[in-house]
């Protein structure tokens, strides 16, 4: 059972060898496809296995505790569904000649080291490899970003994989900080980076060291989070990838980066108590949400519109763990679900219309409903995940992270979130109802919609309507999540 | 090894690894640049051979010679392919802020590393630990770099100072991460030069040149 956790690792990366020696296939792509399934399989099956605690494998290498099998959750549901999509997706940029074979080979071994990096991220007992598979998510991700090969794509490209690698340098520098006053705490080298090493040594860590370390793993993280100040790269790489990247970097990446930070603070909030990350990130999900906000009100291009409005949840989910009650990690993790869907249905709808109009300029695109019934509703579906309205779950999510907010004494936080949120709100549903419900112009080209990524965007509205009527099981995951991250009630 | 000849060593090392830095932020032909950052390379293998001659462990021994390979060897040779062959292409374009400013500067963020490493000198007084201020100034000068510089091959040469910086510190208070972690460390580091070196080919053939100005496509 222990090898249950080695499957969303080595899942992946057989799908990238075999796309390596075959190439863009039906097979390979359809081998990828199943290899993001069996993440989303092996998570399902965990989720009862560490209600009671932490599972380990391969000596002390991995663990997995409900943190884990949630981030597995997200992963394997958008990886199922960007994968699924990238199948049509991929076939009509070929056909359009956007993309050639090289292009499309390299896209198909990518994508699932892409997968594998995130994998290894979230299971990783130490926080150095941890670390590892977070970079390693840059590097794969970087000619995926590039994949048009446009000056724009290329521009893009070269932007993230500057400002991440910097931004995540700093998490590394951190890190050996961590280990340096792990070491001090008596811990043996080969095991004081393990995180329940950290976990049971926390209150011998000097906390003056630590306070340095939390800081640069705080910004370190945060960049790979799309958080202030080295998220200049965010708007710029979703909206040059293809649009199933974009689903995965946007639900996925951003996440799996904010779940590092929350390990991070399970240890630092133990030795500095918690009101030193509270501060930090406080700071960070404010402004971040401050110029998501108003970087939407200007907004004209729609894929960058979705970009900023993964900025702005991230910004909250920061909030969200700022006040770190059991209440809003829960609601963060719930909320980091519904927002991966919700954002998978958005861009693979984006990706159909940029497609049909070679453009992603707002005021290209109208009467998306009426000329394409399926991308309209997609669109409109996630839209509405996204924006928070019933009965979708981040309704009930940013309810929750407001409720939680006001208990931990933060109402100045939750009155210039809630004003900010607004904002964005408005903005989105200007921009939305314009692009779905406008007079489509008499010229209008049709909008193409390849099978499997009408398959995945019916799959993600079921979705996207299941989750919001009922967490079922998954609340559970998600207190026991918030409750092993030592969350206060 | 005596203590006062590893103590003396690993200063001068320290020492020739920050003015590395300095000197990096001095030039402005690409190509002495990468030659600095081969040199410096060298001062940041010469940490853990020292470490390992004075302790007789041959673990450090090893992982300063494949530091050495790697940092001295494999990386700036990366850089230097990378080095536009046309004349223009060969030095820094207008820096945003003049030498002399810039000298200061780095001065100023020397002073700024002391302040900030106290709290890891009082934890730990060993000799290697104290030296750990110049691994840090290195980092902010590679910061500085980054943020001052307009040639997509020095932004490169910055990150890559601002990862000795790094490994030097890990080097210096902890005498190393653990093996699994460098190994890991140091193949992303070699993976995303090697990107970076692609998407600068790439990027010469789209618009003629690596100057950062002009990319000023994206933006809100």
């Amino acid at each position: 059972m222990s090898y249950l956790l080695l499957v969303p690792i080595l899942a992946p990366l057989v799908a990238a060898g075999l796309a390596a020696l075959l190439g863009w296939r039906r097979l390979t792509a359809y081998v990828t496809l199943a290899a993001a399934f069996a993440v989303l399989l092996s998570g399902a099956i965990l989720v009862h296995r560490v209600e009671s605690g932490a599972v380990f494998a391969v000596g002390h290498l991995l663990r997995a505790d409900s943190l884990t099998v949630t981030m597995l959750l997200v992963m394997g549901t958008v990886g199922t569904l960007a994968t699924w999509a990238s199948v049509g997706y991929i076939d009509a940029e070929l056909r359009d000649g956007h993309t050639d074979r090289a292009g499309a080979h390299l896209y198909a071994v990518l994508l699932p080291l892409f997968l594998a990096a995130m994998a290894l991220a979230v299971v990783a007992n130490n926080i150095g490899v941890m670390w590892v598979a977070i970079e390693a998510t840059t590097v794969a991700t970087a000619f995926l970003v590039g994949h048009r090969r446009t000056r724009a794509a290329f521009e893009a490209a070269w932007k993230y994989v500057v400002i991440c690698s910097v931004g995540i340098a700093l998490a590394l520098l951190g890190t050996v900080l961590l280990y340096f006053v792990s070491l001090h705490a008596g811990a043996s080298s080969a095991h004081a980076l393990d995180i329940d090493t950290l976990l049971n040594n926390a209150a011998q860590l000097d906390p003056d060291v630590t306070r340095l370390a939390a800081g640069l793993l705080l910004l370190g993280y945060g960049a790979k989070a799309g958080l202030v100040p080295f998220h200049t790269w965010l708007a710029d790489a979703h909206s040059q990838a293809p649009a199933p990247v974009s689903a995965l970097m946007s639900g996925v990446l951003l996440s799996v980066a904010f779940a590092s930070l929350l390990r991070v603070k399970s240890v630092v909030d133990l030795t500095l108590g918690t009101g030193f990350l509270r501060a930090g990130l406080l700071v960070v999900g404010l402004l971040t949400v401050l110029i998501a906000a108003s970087l939407l009100v200007v907004q004209t291009d729609f894929k960058r519109m979705l970009a900023y409005s993964s900025m702005e949840n991230m910004g909250l989910v920061a909030i969200a763990a700022a006040a770190g009650t059991k209440l809003a990690i829960a609601a963060l993790l719930l909320h980091v679900l519904a927002h991966g869907i919700g954002k998978s249905l958005v861009f693979l709808a984006a990706g159909q219309l940029q497609a049909a109009h070679d453009s992603t300029a707002i005021s290209a695109v109208t009467g998306v409903l009426t000329r394409s019934r399926l991308v309209g509703v997609a669109f409109a579906v996630g839209l509405a995940v996204l924006i928070g309205l019933p009965p979708f779950a981040m309704f009930a999510s940013e309810l929750s992270i407001a409720r939680a907010l006001a208990g931990a004494n933060l109402g100045w936080v939750l009155g210039a979130t809630l004003l900010l949120l607004t904002i964005a709100f408005a903005s989105l549903v200007r921009n939305g109802s314009r692009m779905l419900l406008g007079p489509p112009q008499p010229d209008a080209p049709t909008i193409a919609l390849p099978g499997t990524v009408a398959a995945a965007m019916v799959t993600g509205i079921i979705l996207s309507l299941a989750l919001g009527l009922s967490a079922g099981p998954l609340t559970a995951l998600f207190q026991s999540a918030a409750t092993q991250l030592g969350a206060s009630s | 090894m005596s203590l006062a000849t590893y103590t003396g060593v690993l200063d001068l090392t320290a020492g020739a690894f920050l003015l590395a830095a300095v000197l990096i932020v001095w030039r402005r032909e690409l190509r002495s640049i990468v030659h600095l950052l081969a040199w410096q390379g060298v001062a940041l293998a010469a940490i853990p051979l020292t470490e390992g001659l004075y302790e007789g462990n041959p673990g450090p021994v090893i992982v300063g010679l494949v530091v050495l390979v790697l940092r001295a060897g494999v990386l700036p040779v990366l850089l230097l392919r990378a080095v536009g062959t046309a004349d223009a292409e060969r030095r820094e374009s207008t820096p945003l802020v003049n030498t002399t400013s810039s000298l200061l500067i780095t001065a100023a963020l020397t002073m700024l590393a002391y302040a900030v490493t106290r709290p890891i000198i009082a934890l730990d007084q060993a000799a290697a630990t104290r030296a750990v201020p110049a691994a840090f100034a290195v980092i902010l000068i590679a910061l500085f770099v980054m943020v001052s510089r307009r040639r997509a091959l020095s932004q490169a040469v910055g990150f890559l100072m601002l990862d000795n910086g790094i490994t030097a510190t890990a080097f210096l208070i902890t005498g190393g991460v653990p093996l699994i972690v460098e190994l890991g460390a140091s193949m992303d580091v070699l993976f995303a030069v090697f990107v970076l070196g692609l998407l600068t080919g790439h990027m010469r053939r789209a618009f003629g040149g690596t100057d950062l100005d002009q990319l000023r496509e994206l933006r809100d």
